[in-house]
């Protein structure tokens, strides 16, 4: 194997994005993502078992279409990576048994990692231009550490110090209910506006006052500093959304959707951000990553850029189509570990739902 | 040689050699809940003990179910790409011909129905006619209640694994005999679990 800089093909099955991705070393070939979220978007939120079947059809002409892109053939990637978790069990699974025989049929090893410091490891990759769409409007060199990483999405709400990538990663906080994307569908939702919530959103608050409403910021107060620091919460805030909409209704108001939205939205990003650079400051580490679905709000890149700049703080925010789950991230942060030295997992891992971020690699 | 890979149960998997009717190798777990985890250990010891490289095999022959989804697609998922990754023909089958041929191979010739688990107090079914050279599916496969399987005038032979080798055989003389395999597609039988989401809930009493 090309240990210096490999070409790695990765599988991402967390949830409802069948991704498939190649990489050599730090340079992005090609990200194939085939999403089943039209399906969802009747049932106003993932369902597991479609996700699944939407999977199972997807993977290999997602495989070859990698290929195609990439302009390489299976036989001659070095490696195989993984995805394991977190993520829907019953998703992980069609990637796991897909990689696994992969690897096998054309003998090369694999390397299941971990779905959120994959977000991290996206960053590494260098993109070629004509691939940068909605891009990152920063962009700092390489990736220093340790670095405070923020993944946001419609699974999960998760701060990270990483101090190595391959090596170090510990969990600072995480959502203890709803994903901040989950927090945006069910407002979304109330709102009567359709699925994903995220865009929907975005549209909504067009000319809204953000400070038309002080929805409460979960999760932020003094007493929940020592237990819930870096924690989130966003399950009050949409019931605080439900009940000022109610309210309103009840009073036959019209509802100000775009104060609300505007409103709402500037909850959730202020919570984000504010914990995040919380962690820069108290942890001594000058530079924030972003990654998940959620970074594709435009309010969020502008009020991180804007605080992280008052603050000191380098921000890091990958290209939006790495930024989403993505097979892409998974060779990179496999290739990452590949170049580290690492030895290949052996073939007894399975999907695991609920992986701690401390677990880059596993078996 | 075929390689079978199999899924709907446990996990089953198989190397033979359709010229000779032997089976070269055979891997097997009956364990329902660990598909993930050990299809590419079987896998990789069925290819060793056979001693051959995935390319220099024939074909893939994989069941496509019926059976519980979530392992199932696990088996489906891997026999694809294997058969993508080695530059094979993949050949998909009805699980249950497997259960069937060994039957014929012990020397049954009635008509039998095949049934399977397929959780939720339901089962799976599929109705086979032994009498001739091999065995013809003249029914399924389809789901049922327990007490509400067709076909009670066949003897019914309940299956808890399905005989990854018998797979390949039974798909190795379906193609010598020019018949139609099973189509590429998971068989569910059953459409997914979801809730359409009800009216919005109040959260003011």
């Amino acid at each position: 194997m090309n240990i210096d800089n490999p070409l790695v093909l990765g599988i991402e099955t967390s949830c409802d994005e069948t991704g498939v991705g190649i990489v050599r070393g730090t340079t992005l070939l090609s990200n194939t993502i085939a999403s089943s979220m039209d399906e969802h978007a009747r049932y106003g939120g993932v369902v597991p078992e479609v996700a699944a079947r939407a999977h199972l059809e997807a993977m290999t002409p997602a495989i070859t279409s990698a290929l195609a892109d990439a302009g390489v053939t299976l036989d001659e990637i070095d490696a195989i990576a993984v995805t394991s978790g977190p993520g829907l069990a019953g998703a992980l699974m069609v990637g796991v048994g897909a990689a696994k025989a992969l690897a096998l049929a054309i003998e090369k090893p694999i390397y299941a990692v971990n779905h959120l410091v994959g977000h991290v490891g996206a960053d590494v990759l260098r993109v070629p231009q004509s691939a940068t769409a909605g891009s990152s409007e920063i962009d700092a060199g390489e990736i220093q550490y340790p670095t405070i990483a923020l993944l946001v999405s419609g699974g999960h709400t998760s701060l990270l110090l990483v101090r190595d990538l391959v090596s170090d990663v510990e969990l600072l906080g995480e959502t203890i209910d709803d994903a901040a994307g989950e927090a945006f569908d069910k407002v979304a939702r109330l709102l009567g506006l359709p699925y994903p919530g995220g865009p929907e959103i975005d549209r909504a608050a067009v000319g809204g006052n953000p400070k038309a409403i002080r929805f409460p910021r979960g999760l932020s107060l003094p007493k929940d500093h020592e237990a819930h620091r870096y924690d989130f919460s966003f399950s009050g805030l949409k019931t605080a959304v439900a009940r000022w909409v109610e309210k309103k209704q009840d009073a036959a108001e019209q509802v100000p959707l775009a104060d609300v939205a505007a409103s709402f939205r500037e909850a959730v990003v202020d919570v984000l951000i504010s914990k995040a650079l919380a962690a820069c400051a108290e942890y001594g580490v000058p530079r924030l990553l972003l990654g998940g679905g959620v970074v594709a709000n435009a309010r969020v890149r502008e009020v991180a850029a804007a605080r992280a700049a008052e603050a000191g703080v380098a921000l890091r925010i990958p290209p939006l189509s790495l930024c989403t789950d993505n097979g892409a991230m998974i060779a990179a942060l496999g290739a990452q570990l590949i170049m580290a030295g690492h030895a290949p997992s052996g073939l007894g891992f399975g999907a695991d739902s609920t992986l701690p971020v401390t677990d880059i690699q596993v078996g | 040689m075929l390689l079978a890979i199999d899924t709907s149960a446990g996990t089953s998997v198989a190397i033979v050699d359709p010229s000779t009717g032997s089976i070269v190798a055979l891997r097997s777990t009956p364990d329902t809940m660990r598909h993930a985890e050990v299809i590419g250990t079987l896998l990789a010891e069925a290819l060793s003990a056979a001693g051959v490289r995935p390319s220099s095999l024939d074909g893939v022959v994989v069941g496509m179910g019926p059976g519980p989804f979530t392992g199932l697609r696990v088996g489906i998922a891997a026999a694809r790409t294997f058969a993508l990754g080695a530059g094979l023909p993949l050949h998909p089958m009805v699980s249950a011909d497997a259960v069937a041929r060994q039957e014929k191979v012990a020397g049954r010739s009635d008509t039998i129905i095949v049934v399977t688990d397929a959780r939720r107090k339901e089962v799976f079914w599929s109705l086979y006619d032994l009498s001739g050279a091999e065995p013809v599916r003249i029914d399924g496969p389809g789901l049922s209640k327990p007490d509400a399987l067709p076909h009670s005038d066949a003897r019914r032979v309940d299956a808890a694994e399905i005989p990854g080798a018998q797979l390949a055989l039974a798909a190795a003389a379906l193609l010598a005999a020019g018949l139609p395999l099973a189509s590429d597609e998971a068989l569910y039988l059953r459409s997914p679990d979801v809730t359409m989401p009800s009216g919005i809930k109040r959260v003011t009493q």
